[in-house]
């Protein structure tokens, strides 16, 4: 065990990199479909490892791991504390979920030939945002986001067979994250321009001194900047849309539940433990910034997504609505706000996970997932629309789901802040998503089929079962609450009391 | 381009030299400039400039298609193995330190391995770049010059 214990933090990242490889050589000696399989044991490695993790920095300690040996401020260090251990327990269990569902939906949706590789690149974007997550090294973050980004970008881009346009969705997330990954490696090398350190706690306290410098306030905007526009909050949400709509399943499924998330992460490392709320120029962007932004996200989202007739892409434009709340979370600054966006990180990869994972299962059966094909898909496929149908609900946040619980701490939030107009605001876009949703309900339910859908069989219990897992986490998280909110609550007066 | 003799003899010529210069930037890269990275862009660059000069064909039986694509994961299996050595020598991941009895020696031996895997990779990589572009089309006929 001594083998193994004091390098959990390394061996979260490190399995998945060195699976990567190795999943190439099955191209080999006619093991192909081994991919899959190897793909979906070195996930559950990974969420075995987070969970340790987890239950280690929550009833113990933070743990710091030095890469090579190299003692912190000098050397790479990887950090767990329960923030990041809760986020690196959201990947690797969004991962070792989705991948049991992934076998059928990726035979189906991408060319035998290329599935070697695409599971390689999917291992990669896993360690890619693991390693974000878990790094203490604030160059560190901008390796490893371009690992997850640039295998996501292939990622997306295979989803070619079942419409081009995935190429042109790729490209401009190409652009665009290459634009926020440039911001941000900027920023960072402003901060170590005039504090000669990389290591975050360490730039944390080489910080302090130095809140009326330009420099720091030039880096400060450069990596806000260039991690929104990784989280798409709204005015740099252009790529979102698209790259949802066209990437295989598998991939949105992952990509909603995860990556987003990450960068969101990544923000709150930045906003609260680096610099902290005892800095003007945090608190200026909070009040000018995000706050304002996050208020215009959560309706442009939601009202861009009831007039959508791809389904994917409506809930692609209800990701930008959701971002808007975690963002609307931070950007209040107390504890019942941060401990929405933390809850809301979780609660949201639960709730869109589901979605884009029963749209999967619709496109398995049906191939294309505008409205128009859903039509009483209600009755040919019930356990898929009604896992759709549930997961809606806690998109909505109707009590006793995920979405009502971090509602409620935002609500919370608003108040304190005295915020009450936002309050309502909170609810007014909440029953825009109740129109979204019905919409699809509606459509699945209440219209008369067409004879194509006659031939319509539900899709094979592979694929369910994941799914329900998802839609009953979707309601056991709502009403058991004790675990997440627990957590949230210790990660935001971490923040906050930290500085 | 067969009726090129200039630029044939002066390639064949000059691409010894650039795998010498290749092996010397990687090994030499630990005690001046230089490295994994450099050099396997300046040893894919005598593959690539043989494939320009002699066609596309005539380079893909120097290394096939299937041997590049065991080095790209190849090197990176070099490089997250020594990464492993470290562990399983009792030191942490990366740690050169353990590979040797003399910690200076572990460093030595340590960074010369990762850089190796490093220069496979890069040059494999760039060497499968440059032909993903160059075998999209068929070579341009002789007529068409």
């Amino acid at each position: 065990m001594n083998l193994i214990v004091p390098h959990l933090p390394v061996l979260q990242v490190a399995i998945p990199l060195i699976a990567a490889p190795i999943c190439v050589l099955f191209t080999f000696g006619g093991h192909r479909k081994l991919a899959w399989l190897f793909t979906l044991s070195i996930s559950w490695i990974c969420l075995l490892i987070a969970g340790a993790l987890l239950s280690r920095v929550v009833l113990e300690t933070d743990i710091s791991y030095a890469i090579g040996s190299w003692p912190p401020p000098f050397g790479i260090e990887y950090r767990v504390d329960p923030i990041n251990a809760f986020v690196l327990l959201i990947i690797s269990g969004v991962s070792a979920i989705a991948l049991p569902f992934a076998r059928l939906s990726v035979e189906k949706e991408i060319e035998s030939d290329r599935h070697v590789l695409f599971y390689t690149c999917y291992l990669l974007c896993l360690t890619g945002l693991l390693g974000v997550t878990i790094t203490g090294d604030a160059f560190n973050i901008f390796v490893f986001l371009e690992i997850s980004s640039l295998s996501t970008y292939v990622l997306i881009a295979t989803g070619v067979r079942q419409d081009r346009r995935a190429l042109t969705a790729a490209y401009n997330y190409l652009i665009l994250g290459t634009i926020g990954a440039t911001f941000f490696v900027i920023g960072i090398g402003l901060l170590y321009m005039v504090t000669g350190t990389l290591n975050i706690a360490d730039l944390a306290e080489r910080l302090k001194p130095l809140s009326d410098n330009r420099v720091v306030h030039a880096g400060f905007a450069f990596i806000i900047i260039g991690t929104c526009l990784k989280l798409a909050l709204f005015p740099m949400h252009a790529w979102l849309p698209n790259a949802y709509t066209y990437a295989p399943s598998l991939v949105t499924v992952f990509l909603a539940a995860t990556s987003t998330k990450v960068s969101v992460y990544v923000l709150l490392r930045f906003l609260f433990t680096v610099f902290g709320p005892t800095y003007d120029f945090v608190n200026l962007t909070f009040e000018f910034v995000l706050l304002p932004l996050a208020i215009v996200a959560m309706f442009a989202g939601s009202v861009t997504a009831i007039f959508q007739t791809n389904v994917k892409r409506l809930f692609a434009y209800s990701s930008v609505a959701q971002l808007g709340y975690m963002m609307l979370g931070v950007s209040l600054c107390n504890i019942p706000g941060l401990m929405a966006t933390i809850l809301h990180i979780f609660n949201h990869a639960l709730m869109k996970g589901a979605l884009f994972m029963a749209l999967g299962c619709v496109v398995y059966r049906l191939g294309a997932i505008s409205l128009g094909s859903m039509k009483g898909l209600g009755r040919r496929m019930p356990w898929t629309m009604g896992a759709l149908t549930l997961a809606g609900l806690s998109l909505i946040g109707v009590p006793g789901t995920v979405g009502f619980i971090s509602k409620w701490h935002l609500i919370l939030g608003t108040l304190e802040s005295g915020y009450w107009p936002i309050a309502i605001l909170i609810v007014g876009s909440s029953l825009l998503a109740v129109i979204y949703i019905w919409n699809i309900v509606e459509v699945a339910y209440l219209e008369k089929e067409t004879s194509r859908e006659q031939t319509l069989k539900e899709v094979p219990m592979t694929m369910l079962a994941p799914l329900w897992v998802l839609v009953i986490l979707n309601f056991y998280f709502g009403i058991d609450t004790d675990l997440t909110t627990r957590v949230a609550r210790n990660v935001a007066a971490t923040f906050l009391g930290g500085g | 381009m067969r009726h090129h003799l200039i630029l044939r003899v002066v390639s064949k010529m000059l691409i010894p030299f650039i795998l010498l210069f290749g092996l010397y930037v990687q090994f030499h890269g630990d005690f001046g400039p230089g490295g994994g990275f450099q050099a396997g862009v300046i040893f894919a660059a005598a593959f690539i400039l043989y494939a320009l000069v002699f066609g596309d064909d005539q380079a893909r039986k120097v290394i096939p298609d299937k041997a590049l694509i065991l080095l790209v994961p190849m090197g990176l299996l070099i490089y997250a193995l020594t990464g492993f050595a470290g562990i399983l020598l009792g030191g942490k991941f990366l740690d050169y330190d353990v590979l040797s009895s003399d910690p200076t020696q572990g460093q030595h031996l340590g960074i010369l391995v990762i850089e190796l895997g490093v220069g496979i990779t890069v040059a494999a990589v760039m060497i499968s770049i440059f032909r993903a572009y160059a075998g999209r089309t068929k070579a341009i006929d002789k007529e068409d010059w």
